[in-house]
């Protein structure tokens, strides 16, 4: 599964993918997973109040399943306009 | 329906004549156009960082919503990502309606939707640093109204 990063989780996590082979459930599975790997992964996710997470490019929760999912995103709430 | 997201400028007149040229019937067209204002007091640099991919599809999703709410002739929204520079414009907006209030509802609509769920973030880079800019409670709670 891809795991992608946008703008200052991008830059926390110091690069804009990562390919995850993962049995998370969950996206919150999937976040506790990445949080283990490294500090800079802790720091990212530190507060799930300021992330937002998309599907397969559709916004979804952190609840969210992830069987047959192909793709994940985590980014800051969005500022377009 | 024409939605684009483009790192190059466009040119609000001729897009405008373009969209409202192709309006038959119609008895009004609104636009909104989104400019780079210089907050940070010396700005150099807005970076307009996007999703690719899923930034037309959350935008084709937000303006075929619009179609379903209002009667609407025509829906175009342009969005800029890249480095623009203080009075760039950033965006358009524009709707074609038989009737002006339904043509104002549903820019409305497409803005307070797109600052809050097309997925860009904006980085504002000054001679004495760079910082993401914070997504305002306004901006959301300006949602409500149309639930």
């Amino acid at each position: 599964m891809d795991v992608l990063y946008f703008a200052w989780v991008r830059e926390r996590i110091g690069q804009p993918k990562d390919t995850v082979d993962t049995g998370a459930a969950t996206v919150r599975e999937l976040v506790q997973e990445l949080r283990a790997r490294e500090p800079r992964y802790e720091a990212a996710f530190a507060d799930l109040d300021a992330l937002r997470v998309a599907v397969d490019q559709e916004l979804a929760d952190f609840d969210t399943p992830l069987s047959g999912v192909r793709e994940v995103a985590f980014f800051p709430p969005m500022t377009g306009g | 329906m024409d939605v684009r997201v483009q790192d190059v400028e466009f040119d609000l007149g001729a897009e405008l004549n373009r969209f409202a040229a192709r309006q038959t019937g119609m008895g009004a067209v609104v636009s909104f156009t989104g400019i780079v204002r210089d907050l940070a007091e010396g700005l150099d640099v807005m970076q307009i960082e996007h999703y690719p991919g899923m930034t037309e599809k959350a935008l084709t999703k937000i303006a075929q919503e619009a179609k379903t709410r209002w009667s609407l002739g025509d829906v175009l929204v342009i969005h800029r990502h890249g480095a623009l520079r203080a009075d760039d414009l950033i965006m358009m907006v524009a709707t074609s309606a038989p009737h002006r209030v339904d043509a104002f509802a549903a820019a409305e609509f497409l803005m307070d939707y797109l600052k809050s769920r097309a997925p860009f973030w904006k980085k504002e880079v000054t001679k004495s640093g760079e910082d993401w800019v914070a997504a305002k409670d306004e901006d959301e709670d300006a949602l409500t109204r149309w639930n």
